[in-house]
């Protein structure tokens, strides 16, 4: 049995319960974390307080279940997954259930859930519990009606059935149920029991989105609210000189035009800054508008002048440094096994490569924006952001308030890949509205979302095997980043373990251009660095690239490691399973294939792309993909995601390109950016591991191998080794070989 | 500002607008119709596409002088209460992931279908090519686009 990741939760004081003066039952509860003792439960549905609780669930008369799910919704389908798991342990019908975003305009408002991924997988037990607990209290209510032992009594589908086959719905005993102490051994189903669990369920909010209903943050509108468009330094590096405002101020739709960043410079100098706050320290102009239009069109007529503060930075500038890092000696040794050098000294061949990765935008299709109320009394902020506590206190410290002064509001989000961790929108929004005492929506163009981002650092990685009697005895992996480096236990990834010595070295330039997390942060491009490599490796020792990666995960069986936490039998179950899904080795002629296995984000894959060459063009047509996420919650949702991080993974690693030059992004719109379109997708094949351990994340996963299968599938086609991203920028070869 | 007459979902509405506000910032911020969404305003991404006398076209393009006497239907004027064959088609299928493209994807499958209800597949590929949906739901808007072309033939 592998070790089902655990997760400390002191069942005890987790939950409470209240008859509701409307009738029905409440309950509350907290998610990876204890309630207070002395909590209240409200009585009415008014006063819900998320800073008792993140969470609640409430059972009308009529049985009807509301869950208040407790996160944001970023695309990744945690609003409908996180309420499967409630209703399947409280056992009732999805129809009956209706999930509403909680309501966050509270005070004090307080909780942070994990992101990502993780969302799923942490809240895997805490939530089925909550379920059973609710569905026990329900039965022991109903028990006590009937004078019989509750143990004699069943529930299923929202009915409790006791031995002599009288029944109640959950609607009939809710008020005495509220009013009964909180258990403390629930049993939880087993997996072959589950009935909503494992079914794929439609996202909670579809009516809404195919009918074009407000959701988002774009769409969040108050009385009197102005536009607020910001003018930022065209250039990293450089700060706002002087500026012209007249014409702008001259047309009609123009309210106000005003600068910002005082207060932002300051919080940015202060002893320490969140890590949300990615902003840059300059003055901004910004024009008060009545529509956005008119504020686009307003900041379009500012003549403004600007100044180098810091180095103004080129991709051939950043490209050298990091050049100079890996030919250089000073890095931080993240894992070392055995000897390196010694390894490499007595290999009989060394094989060594050098991968590289621009600078990529997110590019959320909604751009940036959010909604600030500042006056006397209350901050207000309304908009799609993924750390809404950071932002409450940044807030806070930047404009000099209490944090109890303040309030955050999620909307639903149009895309996060990372870019929503970041509050840099939220604090100017917030800069806006204090300046001018007026509830304001801050709205970026396309053109400043692109171009002022938190961006995908540009990376290289060199990586060098020794082969030794016609076996890997050493792997050495270096990383020049920019400003960042791998974290966590990235550097304890495979082939960590399967190889003897074994070195991970990371070290970075600092820039003045604003880095962050990206869809898989690292792994994004390390695994198709990686994976291109090991194809490579194979080649050079004549083995078979599934039979190199079966035999290297043997190794890691017989060693085994507490600092791995990838699964060597799941990665090999992966493995087989794809190859036998993609017909691995058996494709009818003109079609090429590449093979690439990874575990990230707890999540094992291995994934083979089939590609065609038309006109000396490669074009993907099929991916074969091979999930171990464990026990898969919604798969409808899986699907989705698993495909999307497919096909989000080949169009960057083919297409996107994002270049600087003097500081200046040379990319500010989708005609100069090229994001994959339908045209050059491939139908996404997804074949999942069946077991019974507990779930984990999919937003993540399915991204990092793919680029490693294209390149690998290209090689075969052309005989070129692509090393760059991305990758057509880098094709010479328009022949077809083989 | 002048003032122009726009016929929306079948509904006469008078607009205060400068003359070259593209009808997109119309439809969001003077009418409260936010279905139609901003994704890059040049034309490159499909997220504002509406119907113009049954054609699709790119809302951020649309200059408002120039969409007088057109006959414009947004995602909200498609069909009552989501039931048009596509709406249902998307439902069924569960396309979307964020959300935020798919009344852009939805417009544009409806008109492309209307105009040809059995399509091949690489003429589904094609009509939809122009949309960008950043998730990437592209599998599922293909299939999606194959089930409301059943319903709909
Ligand atoms: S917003 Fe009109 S095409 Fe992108
Ligand atoms: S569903 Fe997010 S952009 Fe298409």
């Amino acid at each position: 049995m592998e070790p089902s990741n655990k997760i400390n939760f002191s069942r005890r004081s987790f939950l409470k319960t209240s008859a509701l003066a409307s009738g029905g039952m409440l309950i509350g509860f907290n998610l990876f974390n204890a309630c207070k003792q002395d909590v209240k439960m409200p009585v009415d549905l008014s006063t819900l307080n998320y800073n008792d609780f993140n969470a609640f669930i409430k059972i009308s008369p009529e049985g009807k279940v509301t869950i208040f799910a407790p996160n944001p919704e970023i695309g990744q389908g945690v609003k409908t997954s996180m309420p499967m798991l409630i209703a399947e342990e409280l056992d009732v019908l999805w129809d009956d259930v209706y999930v509403v975003q909680a309501p966050l305009d509270t005070e004090n408002y307080t909780r942070q859930l994990a992101g990502g991924s993780q969302s799923l997988r942490l809240a895997w037990e805490p939530l089925r519990q909550t379920g059973a607990t609710a569905k026990q209290m329900l039965v022991n209510a109903a028990a006590a009606k009937w004078g019989v032992n509750a143990s004699e009594c069943k529930a299923k589908q929202g009915v409790i059935t006791n031995a002599n086959g009288e029944t109640l719905g959950y609607g009939d005993v809710v008020l005495e149920a509220a009013q009964l102490e909180v258990p403390e051994n629930v049993t939880l189903k087993k997996p072959e029991d589950f009935t909503i669990i494992g079914q794929g369920t439609a996202n909670v909010d579809i009516d809404e989105i195919i009918t074009g209903k407000p959701l988002f943050g774009l769409d969040y509108k108050e009385e009197g609210m102005l536009y607020a468009s910001v003018l930022r330094p065209p250039a990293f590096g450089q700060v706002l000189d002087t500026f012209d405002a007249s014409e702008a101020k001259a047309m009609p739709g123009v309210v106000d035009v005003i600068t910002i960043g005082d207060k932002a410079k300051a919080y940015l100098e202060s002893e320490k800054p969140n890590w949300t706050a990615q902003l840059s320290k300059s003055k901004k102009v910004v024009v008060l508008a009545k529509t956005t239009w008119d504020a686009f069109k307003g900041k379009k007529a500012i003549r403004a002048t600007w100044k180098e503060e810091s180095a103004l930075e080129s991709t051939e500038f950043h490209n050298e440094k990091l050049n100079e890092i890996l030919e250089g000696s000073k890095f931080n040794t993240r894992r070392k096994d055995g000897d390196v050098k010694k390894a490499f000294a007595q290999a009989d061949k060394v094989l060594e490569r050098t991968y590289e990765a621009p600078f990529l935008p997110h590019n959320t299709l909604e751009p940036m924006n959010f909604f600030a109320d500042v006056n006397d009394e209350k901050v207000r902020l309304v908009g799609p952001v993924q750390t809404p506590e950071d932002a409450a206190k940044t807030v806070a410290a930047l404009l000099g308030r209490n944090i109890e002064d303040i309030t955050v509001e999620m909307t639903r989000m149009g895309g996060g890949f990372g870019r929503r961790l970041y509050g840099d929108f939220v604090y100017e929004a917030a800069e806006i509205s204090d300046k001018i005492k007026k509830p304001i929506k801050m709205v970026s163009s396309r053109e400043d979302d692109m171009t002022t981002g938190v961006y995908r650092p540009s990376t290289k990685y060199k990586i060098a095997a020794s082969i030794k009697n016609g076996k890997v005895t050493g792997y050495h992996l270096k990383e020049a980043c920019i400003n960042g480096n791998m974290y966590g236990l990235i550097p304890n990834f495979f082939p960590a373990a399967a190889i003897e010595n074994y070195q991970v070295d990371t070290a970075n330039y600092k820039s003045n251009i604003t880095t962050g997390a990206w869809r898989a942060p690292y792994t994004n491009f390390l695994a198709s660095a990686e994976q291109s490599f090991f194809d490579e490796l194979a080649e050079e020792l004549g083995v078979d690239r599934v039979q190199l990666h079966m035999d290297l995960l043997e190794n890691v069986k017989n060693n085994p490691d507490p600092k791995i936490e990838y699964s060597p039998d799941r990665l090999q179950g992966v493995l087989k399973l794809v190859v036998e899904k993609a017909n691995w080795g058996k494709t009818a002629e003109g079609t090429y294939q590449g093979l690439a296995v990874y575990y990230c984000h707890n999540t094992h894959v291995a994934e083979v792309a089939d590609i065609e060459m038309n006109n000396g063009v490669p074009t993907v047509k099929k991916v074969t993909c091979a999930v171990d996420c464990g026990i898969v919650v919604n798969p409808l949702g899986a699907l989705n995601q698993i495909k999307g991080g497919v096909l989000d993974g080949i169009g960057h690693a083919m297409y996107s390109d994002f270049v600087f030059d003097n500081g200046v992004p040379q990319s500010n719109n989708f005609n100069s950016y090229q994001l994959i379109r339908m045209g050059q997708t491939p139908k996404v094949d997804v074949h999942f591991v069946k077991n019974n351990i507990a779930p984990t994340g999919l937003g993540e996963p399915t991204l990092p191998p793919v680029g490693g299968a294209v390149a690998n599938a290209i090689y075969k086609a052309t005989g070129q080794r692509l090393t760059k991203q991305p990758y057509m920028n880098n094709l010479q070869a328009k022949k077809v070989v083989g | 500002m002048p003032t122009f007459n726009l016929k929306i979902n079948n509904k006469t509405h008078t607009v205060n607008a400068d003359m070259d506000t593209p009808l997109l910032w119309v439809l969001r911020d003077h009418l409260n119709l936010v279905g139609t969404k901003f994704g890059c305003g040049i034309g490159q991404c499909g997220a504002c596409s509406v119907h113009v006398d049954g054609n699709v076209m790119r809302s951020c393009l649309i200059q408002v002088s120039q969409a007088e006497g057109m006959q414009i239907t947004t995602i909200e004027g498609l069909s009552e209460n989501g039931t048009h064959p596509v709406q249902e088609a998307w439902k069924a299928i569960d396309v979307p992931q964020c959300g935020y493209c798919q009344a852009g994807q939805i417009m544009t499958a409806s008109a492309f279908l209307a105009q040809n209800p059995n399509p091949s597949e690489s003429e589904i590929r094609n009509a939809m090519h122009g949309n960008i949906c950043r998730c990437a739901s592209y599998n599922s808007i293909e299939e999606a686009v194959k089930v409301a072309a059943d319903k709909m033939s």
